[in-house]
Parts: structure tokens; C-alpha cells; sequence
């Protein structure tokens, strides 16, 4: 079993997602579950097989260095849940 | 070179650093927005809806931040990776609205390069640099607007930075003051980065560990978002002071994030330091790898302004200043251009000489830029030149430098118009002479008695009576013969 | 009496050129059709009065002769596409009430064409589900009905598209495919899906739920009204750096143009232990009808197929994971209000987020974090790079593959199922042309013994949208296939 509760946990925090107590042990079973299937792929030789980012084939494209946006103060607040002064507004932050 | 160890009460230590240096790229527009990137508009103005990470935005990158980081390279005598790849770097904070980074991790777009630091006893070393990547600035977060409550600002979102990573080659606050004086100096030559610290457009993390001389390396602490030389500095001193104590005590250093209080110049731990390591770097699939051409590599190569060191090296080789004076010279790129233009035709090292004392002395003492000085490059060299012609003495040209530097006139109408022209006529001087030999007789006595150090004396004298404009060369002269006969 | 839902977009597209029926008309009758047939909750949010305006606007514009390709046709839009001043959720309480001021590439290529807006259409939660049972609005349901009479799930993620396209209370929908979600749900529900290949159409303004995957496609009755609505909506898009600046063929053309001479591939490995013999005895008929009608039939092998499945739970999570972290609670969309900012996170996104969605961010964080990296995520990335070579290889001989769309028939709602693995099973036959990037279609084929639809699957090269569209219509042909689901408008409620 490699995932236990305390990375049920631990995955949780990083993913911030409160998950109760008893559901830790719930999703540590299922994960289990779906990483030992997943495991199958350990039976494909992989070796010298580059990884597979993208499939396009085509590389960057770039645009230009030209002011096209922003100036739209309504639009990016138009569905905060808390505003003031034009800033977003969380929860006190203490680094 | 001097050697860098610290004494601690044991024996000596020596200092590892390594510097992580974030630099804001000179654009118009963000890395990945259309947005300007300017510094200082209204909250949340600069900001478009691929910044804020509205659902579906995605981005495009700018072609002009990938044309700088390759500049940068290549003023870093580094290597450009052709193909490069935008990673993101995962963590949740409130001024990072998409919930990662977009940065480079695996291959960023600059490999291993040099920077070459220019010490204050005039020495000069190589520090390594490991990389070079492109990645988005974060939003800025105001924790002290409110009791409660943080304010949140997402003009910086998306503002494309170089994060350029040192070699912890670095054994002294010294070393890495140099260091980021130098990669300054160089990125405002090259145009890729404002460099002004105060605005933040230039900060550097500090990477610190201690350790007895030959030993392997000691544990490191990362003081992070330090936007001064004298912070940089100060922080390393802290970090130095307070890792040997507790190793000296027998205790372990911590590897850990820390902060740097400017008020009190001291660091401390960051108080959320979970899971922070954590960034779960994964190739960004709204991209795809960043290719440029060799030729765009080659073209951007041969429109690079002459460098920092390059012209440093032809300084001190083909007008023989000294180490010193070229350092001060070549920092700014202003500098520079404003030397060449001043010291061609004249008196390399005088002119050299002359703006490294003077006309930055003034500038000091009066608060005033280069840039906005009234005083031009070809004043400066004409004033030079009037030295050396014989014109005027060394001294009075002082004097004409300091109403030049007040008014902008030229140093011939100044001389003209004060009539500060040196005298030159020996028979003027010869008349001088003879006042002064008349007046002092009991003196002239004594010298011709052996009391030899009295001739500057009667120099001083005959200056005097010539309100500083006699050629003092020729005083030199016509005194010794009068006075030796 | 002309009954107006009956007609195809194409037809619907002459009738309205020859003056025969009006936009408001049109409009106005699926406009009735939804609220008809609203017990299949496949609509999250019907704009009707925006319908009839853009309709209206339609015929303004048909009178001038000014008509688009989709000129008065009425579309619904899968709820994962951001439409400008109407509620955008992904079908999730995280989004609750998000009302985008954008409007998303696709939708704005189908309005600049004409279309007309319907309203939004129910999906699994951020298009993670193949039944449409992860909805924050609850499950769309399936036109057809199980023999029993038990509702049965139209598959997803775009559930609420097919189910819609399959009822009459749309002409035509869009979807977005990630893993098979146009071509399971179509195939469910008896309607023609089309997975374009991967940079086709734009991605931006669709909520994101795994980039290097995620396609917009077409949903309609039939073959000639998808390729109609594919010409509208694809396109190359500066905004989406992983648009493909390829210029799309003639795809109403390429509806004629059979499949003489052509060479179609049928993988040995899509025979699985233990399949519904129903589903193989339609996928045999398929080869039939493609031979019938000229083509050359070659067995093929693509022998990396079984492990698409677990690569694709490893990728699809992972980007998920990193995609959705910027539902936060900060800007837009729900929030749980607390005295810290972590814990407003990890609540906001606890209630915001469904089961299943946590689910996978839960597994996606887990392949992404230190020390997993490579065993699972790069090594899902190698394994997606052998199942691409393999494609390759077969379309050095063939020019197209047959497959079934789905491994069965549409299943009762809310069937219990222990293991998730199961699940995700759905999606066997779709998953690879994801993972691959290529364009894949589900075509209705025929109807097991259940009286259910069952679909055929297509596969092309990259770009070759086209070769789709001319096999998918000798297979339309072929089968004769009427979707006459009994709790369409017109029909039982």
C-alpha cells in the first residue's frame, strides 16, 4: 500500500482540499487501488523513449511586444467575492 | 587575493554563497499578457483576464522577453539553448492567481556562463553562472492595509523575469556586492533590465553556508527578496555571524527559507515553510518548447552594445588607466559613452582622472545624475585640454570647473571672461619674483644657507602675487636660477 | 405539417435560405422543445430570450442575404465553455455563479457564422466523468430508455450535448473530448461525434481540464450537419499557442466523396476479453459496409493500446490537478470564508469541488509530487509517445481505423460501482486519439437487442478530419440509422 492516510493527507495539503478524517482513509484505498492499475505500465520497456509533452509538432509561437490589454478593472472584478479599493481581498496572510 | 576567511572563536570559517538574482525583463507587455509591465499604475489596472487566471485564459508568449533572456546569455558569455521548455512550478499563494508559476526548470533557455567581478583592491575574478530562465512575476500582497485582511494587486502578475542562478563561487559579502554591481552594469548595458532595485526590478536571494577551509559544503539558508546592495550585504554578514555561532556551539544549521528585516539588518526564519519544496514542476501543456533559430541567436549577437569588461580591458590597455579608474568609469554604461566622448582627442588619464574626482564628486555633493548635469563630455575634454596646453594650472582649473558645473559654459569663455588665463610671459614672472625676493630678504637668507625646503615657500609667495595665474612650472624655474645665483 | 425539429442543420439551413421557416421560428420551436423535454435535465441554463434576439438578428441578415454557414441554427453549448454575460460553471459549485465578460473562441466562430444560442448544457463536473453523473446539477439523462423503463446515464462528459442533439431540444451542441467525451456520449445516445485532431479548434475560453487532451467537436443528428458545424468552429486561433495554423479542408465535400480504394485498419487489439458480443457483431457489420462500398479492409496492430488507459489516468489528472488550482476562491466563483488563507483554500475547495474532481487532483498531485515524478508522470509520457508511434506506423498503410466507440451501451443512472477503475473503462476505445492527438468520430451504427444505440468509432491522421467525414458517411448510409429516442420533443416525457 503506498499511500497511506498520512499521504492522504499530506497530498491533500499540498492540493488544499480539506478531506475529513474518515475520508482520508476512503481516498487512500481508492488511490491505491488506482495506482496499482496504473502500475501496469511498468511492463512497457520505456527505455530511450523520449517523453511526450505535446503532440502538435509545431513549436512556440510568439506574439509581439505590444500593449494590446489590461486597463479592465470591471472586467477582472467582475465576479470577486471581495473587493476593495480595486484590490482582491483575502484572509490576513502572515509570512 | 586577499584570503576571505571569518575567525570564529574556534578557528576560521570560510564563506559559501551563491546568488539567485531575479531581474525584470525590459518590455512593453508581460511574458504571457498583453498587459503592460509597467511599474506603477492603479490597482489591478495592468492586468489582463489571462493574468487574473480567469477560466480558459491562456498564454502567449512574448516574443521580445525570449529576444532579452537571449541577450542577457550571451552578455553572460553563457550558452543558448536553442530548444528550451516552459515548466510550471506549482504552489498555492494569493498574489499567484493560476496556482503556478510558468517558469523554466528542467531547460531553460541560458546554460553555464561567467561573470567577471571587479574587486575594490582592483582585482579582478570569474564567478560561474549555472542558468538562465525565463518565469512570471508574482502579484504583490499588502499585509498591512487592514487588521484582518490582505489586499491583493496583480499588476506584477505575469511580468516577465530572468532568474539568474550563480555558481556559489562567492566567499564574502564583498564578492557578492561585486557580483550583483557587475550583473547590474551589465544588463543596463545590455538594455534587458532597468536594474533599479528600489522599484524591485532587480532583487537577489542569497544562498549562505559556512564551512572550515577543504571541508565539503555546510548546510544553506536562502534569504530571500533582498533589493539593495547594502541589504545583500548585510544579510550575508548576519547569516555569516549567526551560522558560525550555532556551529560553534555544536548545533546544526537549518536549510530554510529566511527573511531579511531591513530596519533591523538581521534574517529570520519563514514561518510557513511546509511543504514548500514541493512544486510539482511539470512541463506547461498550454505550451509548447520554445525554439529559436541560430540565426536569430547571430543576428541578436551582433547587436550587442561593447561590454562592461570589453571596455574596461581597452581602457586599461590602450589609455592606461588604472584598474580602479576604469571600474568607475565603465559601471554605467552613461559613464562610458559620456568618457569616450570626453577624454577623445585629450589627455586619456587626465580627462579619466578628472571625472572620477571631480565631476563625480560634484554630482555627489549636489545629488545630480549624470544625465541631468549641464556639464557636456566636450566641456570636460576641453577643460582637460587647456591642463595640458598650459593654459591654465591644474589648480585654477578647479576653479573653472566648478562655474562650468554651475552654468553649462564652456571652460575657454570661463578662463576669457574671469581672465583666469595662466600667465606664461617670463618677464612678468621674472617681475613677480623680484617683489617677493625684495620682501622677504631675511628668508632668502636662510634658504641660501642651506634651509632648502624654504623654496616652497617662495613658490606659495609667488603665486600668490600672481592670483594663481602664473604658469608654475615656469615660477619653478626662473626662482630656482634667481634664488641659486 | 413540416416538422421543424425533424430537420437536419443542413436542411434547416435551405428551409431558412428558401423563406420556408424563419430563425425566430426555428428558435422558438427548440426553444419549446427544451422546456418540453426538461425532465432530461440536459439544459443547465436555457437563454431563450437571447435565442429568439440572435435568431431575429438571423433573419435580418438571411433577408439581406448576409447568411453565415450556421445562419438561424440553434446550438447548445456544452456549460465548459465561457459565453459572455451567461452563467459558465463546468457544471461545479466552485464556479457558482461565475458569469465570464469573454466569450470563448469556438462559441464566438459559431455566433460569427450565425449560430444561435440555445443555452447551456449539463456535463460531468469540469468534464471529468463518463456519464454525466459528476454534475453539480445533477445527471443529464439519456433520450433512450433501458427495455425496464430505468433512465439510463447519455455518457459523458458531454452528456447534457449528446442528450440534447438526441432529444430535439437541440439542433446542434458542442463538446469537448479529453478522453472520449463527444465520442462515449454520442455513441450512448445515437448522435454523430466528432473529436477533432488535437490544436483543431481553440481551447481558449474553455475551462481547462487537461491542456495537452482536452477538444472542442461538434455533436449533431448527422454526419453532413457535423461537418457543417466543424467548418464554423474550427480554426486556427493566435491565442491558443497550441492551435494549429493548418488550413481545414473542405469538410461538406469531403461528406461525398466515399470510400473507394481507401484502406481502413482494424486493430487487432481493440478485441477485448469478454466484450458484449452485440458490439462486436456491429463492429463486423461496419466492415462489411465499408468493404460494400469499396474500401479495402487490413488487420492491424497497435500494441501499446492497453496501457492508453492507465497513461491517461496518470496525464489527465496531473494537468488537472495544476489546472484547477486556480479555483481558489480569490477572484471569481465560490468561497468559504475563514480567518486564514490556507484554510479558505482547502474549504472553499472542499465544498466547491466534487468527489470525483477531488479525486483526481488527489492522484494528480500525487504522480506530480517529489519522488513520483518520474516513475509515473514521465514514464505515462513515454508510454504516450510509444502509443503515438504506433498510429504512426499504421497510418503509413492505412488511411483510417475502425473501431467500436464504447465498450457497451448506455448503463442505468446511478449504477454502483466500487472501484473507479471501472469507471474510467468507458473509455478504452476514445482514449488513445487523445492521447495520440488525432481526430476520431463516433457514428451511430446500429441498436443492440435492447432496442440501444451503438456506435462505430473512426480514426484519422492528424488534420485528415476529411477521411473522416467521407466513411462516416457510408457508415450513416449504410446503417440506415433513424435516432428516434422515445423521450424526445414530440415524444414520451
Amino acid at each position: 500500500m503506498p499511500v497511506d492516510k498520512t499521504t492522504v493527507a499530506k497530498i491533500a495539503r499540498l492540493a488544499r482540499i480539506y478531506i475529513s478524517d474518515e475520508r482520508q482513509q476512503v481516498l487512500a484505498t481508492e488511490l491505491n487501488g488506482i495506482l496499482s492499475w496504473v502500475d501496469e505500465l511498468n511492463e512497457v520497456n520505456t527505455d530511450n523513449v523520449e517523453p511526450l509533452a505535446s503532440v502538435t509538432g509545431h513549436s512556440l509561437p510568439m506574439r509581439e511586444d505590444v500593449v494590446t490589454d489590461g486597463d479592465r478593472i470591471d472586467e477582472v472584478l467582475a465576479n470577486v467575492p471581495e473587493t476593495t479599493s480595486g484590490f482582491f481581498v483575502v484572509p490576513k496572510v502572515v509570512e | 587575493m586577499t584570503s576571505n576567511l571569518v575567525s570564529g572563536v574556534s578557528g576560521e570559517w570560510e564563506v559559501v554563497i551563491g546568488l539567485e538574482v531575479h531581474a525584470q525583463v525590459s518590455s512593453n507587455a508581460k511574458l504571457f499578457s498583453g498587459a503592460s509591465a509597467t511599474f506603477g499604475a492603479n490597482p489591478n489596472q495592468n492586468v489582463s483576464l489571462v493574468d487574473a487566471a480567469m477560466p480558459g485564459m491562456l498564454p502567449v508568449v512574448n516574443h521580445e522577453c525570449v529576444r532579452q533572456a537571449v541577450r542577457t546569455g550571451l552578455g553572460l558569455n553563457a550558452e543558448i539553448n536553442l530548444i528550451s521548455v516552459f515548466d510550471r512550478k506549482n504552489y498555492f499563494y494569493a498574489d499567484l492567481p493560476q496556482g503556478y508559476q510558468i517558469s523554466q526548470f528542467k531547460q531553460p533557455i541560458v546554460g553555464e556562463g561567467k561573470l567577471r567581478i571587479d574587486l575594490p583592491d582592483g582585482s579582478s575574478r570569474d564567478i560561474g553562472i549555472e542558468r538562465l530562465h525565463l518565469e512570471q512575476d508574482a502579484g504583490k500582497s499588502m499585509h498591512d492595509q487592514h487588521p484582518s485582511k490582505s489586499y491583493i494587486d496583480l499588476n506584477r502578475t505575469g511580468v516577465a523575469l530572468m532568474e539568474i542562478v550563480s555558481r556559489p563561487d562567492m566567499r564574502s559579502s564583498i564578492e557578492a556586492a561585486a557580483y550583483v554591481r557587475k550583473l547590474r552594469s551589465i544588463l543596463r548595458y545590455l538594455g534587458t533590465c532597468d536594474g533599479n532595485m528600489e522599484e524591485g526590478s532587480l532583487r537577489a536571494d542569497v544562498n549562505v553556508s559556512v564551512r572550515r577551509p577543504g571541508q565539503a559544503l555546510g548546510i544553506r539558508t536562502e534569504t530571500k527578496n533582498l533589493n539593495s546592495l547594502r541589504f545583500i550585504q548585510q544579510a550575508i554578514d548576519f547569516e555569516v555571524a549567526r551560522q558560525i555561532e550555532i556551529l560553534e556551539d555544536g548545533g546544526e544549521i537549518d536549510q530554510e527559507t529566511r527573511l531579511f528585516d531591513t530596519t533591523t539588518g538581521t534574517t529570520r526564519a519563514m514561518r510557513s515553510k511546509e511543504d514548500a519544496h514541493d512544486y510539482r514542476y511539470f512541463p506547461d501543456p498550454d505550451l509548447l518548447p520554445l525554439v529559436i533559430s541560430q540565426k536569430e541567436v547571430d543576428e541578436l549577437e551582433m547587436g550587442l552594445p561593447e561590454l562592461p569588461d570589453q571596455i574596461k580591458d581597452r581602457l586599461t590597455a590602450d589609455y592606461g588607466l588604472s584598474a580602479y579608474d576604469a571600474a568607475v568609469i565603465i559601471e554605467e554604461r552613461e559613464t562610458a559613452l559620456f568618457y569616450e566622448a570626453a577624454s577623445e582627442g585629450y589627455d586619456r588619464k587626465l580627462v579619466a582622472n578628472w571625472m572620477t574626482v571631480e565631476l563625480f564628486g560634484a554630482l555627489n555633493k549636489s545629488g545630480q545624475t549624470l544625465s541631468k548635469c549641464k556639464v557636456l563630455p566636450e566641456q570636460l575634454g576641453s577643460l582637460v585640454g587647456l591642463i595640458s596646453d598650459g593654459t591654465i594650472s591644474g589648480k585654477i582649473a578647479k576653479d573653472v570647473f566648478a562655474v562650468m558645473f554651475e552654468t553649462g559654459s564652456d571652460a575657454a569663455s570661463i578662463v576669457k571672461e574671469k581672465g583666469l588665463k595662466q600667465v606664461s610671459d617670463s618677464g612678468a614672472i621674472e617681475a613677480l619674483i623680484d617683489t617677493v625676493i625684495a620682501a622677504h630678504e631675511s628668508e632668502v637668507a636662510e634658504y641660501r644657507a642651506g634651509k632648502e625646503k624654504l623654496f616652497g615657500f617662495f613658490v606659495g609667495q609667488v603665486m600668490k602675487q600672481s592670483g594663481g595665474q602664473a604658469n608654475p612650472g615656469m615660477v619653478n624655474q626662473i626662482l630656482r636660477t634667481r634664488l641659486d645665483k | 405539417m413540416l416538422d421543424i425539429l425533424e430537420l437536419g442543420a443542413v436542411e434547416a439551413r435551405a428551409a431558412l435560405d428558401s423563406g420556408e421557416i424563419s430563425a425566430v421560428e426555428l428558435a422558438s420551436a427548440y426553444v419549446a422543445a427544451a422546456e418540453e423535454t426538461a425532465g432530461l435535465n440536459n439544459y443547465v441554463a436555457l437563454t431563450a430570450d437571447h435565442a429568439l434576439e440572435m435568431a431575429a438578428a438571423s433573419d435580418a441578415r438571411i433577408a439581406k442575404g448576409e447568411a453565415g454557414l450556421l445562419e438561424g441554427v440553434p446550438i447548445g453549448v456544452k456549460d465548459l465553455f465561457c459565453t459572455a454575460g451567461y452563467i459558465s460553471t463546468a457544471c461545479s459549485n466552485i464556479l457558482t455563479g461565475f458569469i465570464p465578460t469573454y466569450e470563448s473562441t469556438v462559441t464566438a466562430n459559431l455566433w460569427r457564422e450565425g449560430g444561435v444560442m440555445l443555452g447551456k448544457l449539463n456535463c460531468d463536473e469540469f468534464a471529468m466523468g463518463s456519464a454525466n453523473e459528476t454534475s453539480a446539477y445533477g445527471p443529464a439523462i439519456n433520450p433512450w430508455q433501458a427495455a425496464d423503463g430505468a433512465d439510463l446515464v447519455p455518457g459523458g462528459s458531454s452528456g447534457g450535448s449528446a442528450s440534447a442533439v438526441a432529444a430535439r431540444s437541440a439542433l446542434l451542441a458542442t463538446g469537448t473530448d479529453t478522453g472520449g467525451s463527444i465520442r462515449q456520449p454520442a455513441a450512448f445516445c445515437g448522435v454523430v461525434g466528432l473529436k477533432p485532431t488535437y490544436g483543431r479548434c481553440s481551447r481558449w475560453g474553455i475551462v481547462a481540464f487537461a491542456s495537452s487532451l482536452d477538444q472542442a467537436g461538434p455533436f449533431s443528428r448527422n454526419v453532413a450537419d457535423n461537418a457543417l458545424m466543424m467548418q464554423a468552429m474550427a480554426g486556427f486561433d493566435p491565442k491558443d499557442s497550441t492551435s494549429a495554423d493548418v488550413p481545414l479542408q473542405d469538410l461538406s465535400a469531403a461528406v461525398t466523396l466515399g470510400v473507394k480504394g481507401m484502406k481502413i485498419g482494424i486493430p487487432s487489439e481493440y478485441v477485448l476479453d469478454g466484450m458484449d458480443p452485440e458490439v462486436v457483431k456491429i463492429w463486423q457489420q461496419g466492415q462489411d459496409w465499408l468493404r460494400a462500398a469499396g474500401a479495402e479492409l487490413v488487420d492491424i496492430s497497435l500494441p501499446h493500446t492497453k496501457y492508453a488507459l492507465p497513461a491517461y489516468y496518470i496525464i489527465a489528472p496531473a494537468e488537472a490537478s495544476s489546472n484547477l488550482a486556480r479555483y481558489d476562491g480569490v477572484r471569481y466563483g465560490k468561497r468559504v470564508e475563514s480567518e486564514s488563507l490556507d484554510e479558505m483554500y482547502a474549504l472553499t475547495r472542499a465544498e466547491g469541488f466534487g468527489e470525483e474532481v477531488q479525486r483526481r487532483i488527489m492522484i494528480g498531485t500525487y504522480v506530480l509530487s517529489a519522488g513520483y515524478y518520474d516513475a509515473y508522470y514521465l514514464k505515462a509520457q513515454r508510454v504516450r509517445r510509444l502509443i503515438r508511434n504506433d498510429f504512426d506506423t499504421a497510418f503509413e498503410t492505412v488511411d483510417a481505423i475502425l473501431t467500436p466507440a464504447t465498450p457497451s451501451a448506455a448503463f442505468p443512472i446511478g449504477r454502483k460501482v466500487d472501484d473507479p477503475v471501472t469507471n474510467f473503462l468507458n473509455d478504452v476505445f476514445t482514449v488513445p486519439a487523445n492521447l495520440a492527438g488525432l481526430p476520431g468520430m463516433a457514428v451511430p451504427a446500429g441498436m443492440n437487442g435492447d432496442g440501444l444505440p451503438l456506435g462505430l468509432q473512426l480514426l484519422a491522421r492528424p488534420y485528415d478530419e476529411a477521411t473522416l467525414y467521407a466513411a462516416g458517411q457510408v457508415l450513416e448510409d449504410a446503417a440506415g440509422f433513424t435516432a428516434n429516442p422515445i423521450r424526445r420533443a414530440g415524444g414520451v416525457q
